[in-house]
């Protein structure tokens, strides 16, 4: 590259230099704008995971009921199935492994958990659909996962999940997964 | 040209000599050299690391390790042979080589040229230590999850993977810092006369590597840290029991995962086509072909991303897109492989090691590139993911593709490097030596792969028991022909027959125009290109 000399003291080769110095600032712009752009994507995705419901994420609040039309017309089966994450001393598992309802129709299943410690343990419990599709169709009205929960030690408890599956689940699903999956909530 | 290695009033030495001389060099060639030097060692390291696992494959059961330690011997071979083996050989060319051929007097940063380096090794000693401080019982060892970090076991694990998660910061400040150097010297410092069309292939392959790294590598930094402060801190990016996700990590570190893999061979496809030049005395075909497929595999490499993690669960549009985005980087790569052969059509070859290493590098990784698209077929890659066949393909791209075509590029310039010949004959031997065994080692295992063997386990069902022993000892003569390489490297550096300044009778390109050794500083006058 030709590096003109001009009158302002500075030798081709200083003036060389200082572009060089300057082209090196400038490209550490596009290594910040890299930085920011890894850390922006963490609310980006939690954002299209839970706009969009992939990964089988459903929302971790409680969705009020616009629409109380039953559409008797289909029938699809919802199915439970639960974990218990290591570390969490716990039995957990839903009383009954599925129903089947009608778009539209509000249903109650109850989930039982015990505490098999001798300790007060507290958990929370992580929801996903799957197919992942389904999963913004699915809506909780009342949840046990919406807040961590506490148990004495040996207490056995039954949580109940208040839901609807919405009416305009694509017509091609007639079966989804719930399955959650309970972590300790206890600092270690 | 012998305007150009006129002395200049500092030729001989001021600077020191001895260890100082290494340790505050800013000069580019041996700051170069300690990079390839440096790499040499690395992966002579990160080779042993898995003769051990490959001795422990070699029959089915438990016999030398335990699991664990088995686990920690992958996960930090990868880690060598990736950001300490190869990186450290492309970026040491790069330093050789890029100045004397663009006509420049250095590269443009040089202190910062000397920090790039001397991060390395300390990286390297946080990559190890782990195994060495568990020999005296102080910790579990290093990081047992493989390269990839995957939460929640990277979560779980010992401070191993602190020890890992701060070499990563190191080794990407290293890479950044090389690669603002290599950009800021192919805008800054070209001879007159040298426009970016005119530049050779090798540095339009480490331009775009150079602005891939720094659009991607703080990508990997970010999500490592995020681990850290999940480990650490309280903090659940990752951790599905406080709301975060572990498959964003797999985003995040295939976000910067996949652009890497070509990050290392665009250095690599930037030379194969000088050495075809030479040894074919034919020009290169297609110059500006392959400079727009090397921006178009720039650009695809990072938007598609997630065909590494097809089985984690992603919904069928995602699937096709990533898919489909995968598959047409074959169109530019296959812009590249004519090229190379119509580089060499009807041209008058001869095989000397440089040639014989190009030609077998072109064979093999065709092999990983058309594997790859086996890979990339959603449907196909739910029966081979996470089985031997990935491990036998990115083989053929990296070991194939980057470290052989490496070891082409070393019998290439090293005459031009040290002033000698090396060993023909020998490194002919090592060509053969290490094409064959290299090719017993992974043949087998596409075929374990096909057959249902998973990748990085200690133990496997006893009907895959025969492919492991044949790729075990071959992997073993693989390893022992690298010994064969150094000692090549060694006595040429030491002595020899005398090089010429072209060395290859067909070598064109500024670097040829110096001595052999080329003086301490190159170009003090800048040739004109017409
Ligand atoms: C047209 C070319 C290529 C295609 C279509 C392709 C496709 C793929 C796919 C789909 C996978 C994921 C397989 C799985 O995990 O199930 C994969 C893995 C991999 N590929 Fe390629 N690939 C290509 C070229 C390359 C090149 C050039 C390199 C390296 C320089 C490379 C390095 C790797 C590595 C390192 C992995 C495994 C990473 C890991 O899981 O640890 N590939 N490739
Ligand atoms: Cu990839």
């Amino acid at each position: 590259m030709e590096i003109k000399a001009e009158d302002n003291g500075a030798s081709p080769d200083q003036q060389r230099k200082l572009a060089n110095k300057k082209l090196g600032f400038k490209l550490l712009w596009i290594v910040a704008g890299s930085i920011a752009f890894s850390i922006a994507l963490v609310p980006l995705y939690d954002v299209l995971c839970t706009l969009t419901g992939l990964n089988g994420k459903t929302k971790t609040t409680a969705s009020v009921i616009s629409n109380t039309k039953v559409d008797e017309s289909r029938w699809v089966t919802v199915q439970f199935t639960s974990n218990v994450m290591p570390g969490l001393g716990w039995n957990f598992h839903p009383k009954q492994s599925s129903i089947r309802l009608h778009p539209g129709k509000i249903q109650t299943v109850l989930f039982e958990a015990k505490n098999i410690t001798s300790q007060v343990v507290a958990g929370q419990a992580v929801p996903s659909v799957s197919p992942g599709v389904a999963s913004i169709y699915f809506k909780k009205i009342e949840c046990f996962c919406f807040v961590r929960q506490e148990l004495q030690p040996g207490e056995t408890k039954l949580m109940p999940l208040r839901f609807f599956v919405s009416t305009d689940l694509p017509s091609d699903v007639s079966e989804m997964t719930l399955s959650y999956a309970f972590f300790s909530a206890d600092k270690q | 040209m012998s305007t150009t290695t006129v002395a200049h009033h500092d030729e001989h030495a001021d600077h020191p000599t001895g260890i100082m001389r290494w340790l505050t060099t800013t000069n580019h060639k041996d700051i170069g050299t300690m990079y390839l030097t440096f790499s040499l060692i690395m992966f002579l390291v990160g080779g042993s690391m898995i003769l051990g696992i490959r001795a422990e494959l070699f029959q089915p059961g438990l016999q030398l390790m335990n699991p664990d330690f088995f686990n920690q011997l992958i996960g930090v071979h990868a880690l060598i042979m990736i950001f300490a083996a190869l990186m450290p050989a492309a970026t040491g060319f790069a330093n050789w080589m890029i100045p004397l051929q663009i006509g420049a007097p250095d590269m443009a940063l040089p202190r910062l040229n000397n920090w790039g380096f001397w991060l390395l090794p300390p990286s390297a000693i946080l990559l190890t230590l782990p195994f060495i401080l568990a020999l005296f019982g102080i910790g579990d060892g290093a990081l047992a999850t493989g390269w990839t970090f995957y939460p929640p076991l990277s979560i779980q694990g010992g401070f191993g993977v602190d020890f890992a998660i701060f070499a990563v910061h190191l080794l990407g400040i290293s890479s950044v810092l090389g690669s603002i150097n290599i950009i800021v010297t192919l805008y800054n410092m070209r001879a007159p006369g040298m426009t970016l069309m005119k530049m050779p292939l090798f540095a339009w392959g480490w331009l775009i590597t150079a602005f891939l790294l720094i659009a991607t590598i703080p990508v990997l930094a970010g999500a490592v840290t995020m681990l850290l402060t999940d480990r650490h801190f309280g903090t659940h990016f990752f951790d599905a029991a406080g709301g975060g996700d572990p498959v964003m990590f797999q985003h995040l570190f295939w976000f910067f995962g996949h652009p890497e893999v070509y990050i290392l061979l665009l250095p690599v496809w930037g030379f194969i086509p000088q050495i075809l030049q030479t040894f074919s005395r034919k020009p290169v075909y297609g110059y500006k072909a392959q400079v727009y497929s090397f921006w178009a595999i720039g650009a695809l490499a990072v938007v598609v991303w997630a065909h590494h993690f097809f089985t984690a669960g992603l919904p069928v549009p995602a699937l096709l897109y990533f898919m489909y985005s995968t598959m047409a980087i074959s169109l530019p790569l296959a812009v590249l492989f004519f090229c190379w052969i119509k580089t060499m059509w009807k041209g008058s070859m001869s095989f000397e090691t440089p040639m014989l290493f190009t030609v077998g590098w072109i064979i093999l990784f065709g092999i990983g590139g058309l594997t790859g698209l086996v890979l990339a077929d959603v449907a196909a890659d739910a029966q081979y993911h996470n089985s031997y066949f990935v491990v036998a393909h990115f083989h053929y791209t990296l070991f194939a593709g980057g470290i052989m075509g490496i070891m082409a590029g070393v019998y290439y310039w090293l005459p031009k490097m040290t002033g000698h010949m090396y060993n023909e004959k020998l490194g002919k031997t090592h060509f053969w030596l290490t094409a064959i065994s290299f090719n017993m080692t992974f043949i087998p295992q596409f075929f374990l792969g096909l057959a249902g063997m998973p990748r990085r386990i200690p133990d496997y069902a006893l009907q895959f028991a025969e492919f492991n022993m044949i790729s075990s000892i071959s992997a073993f003569v693989l390893g022992l022909s690298q010994l064969l390489f150094v000692y090549i490297i060694i006595t040429c550096v030491r002595g020899g027959k005398k090089a010429t300044d072209q060395v290859w009778e067909g070598a064109e390109g500024l670097e040829w125009t110096l001595s052999s050794p080329p003086p301490y500083h190159s170009f003090a006058e800048q040739p004109v290109i017409k």
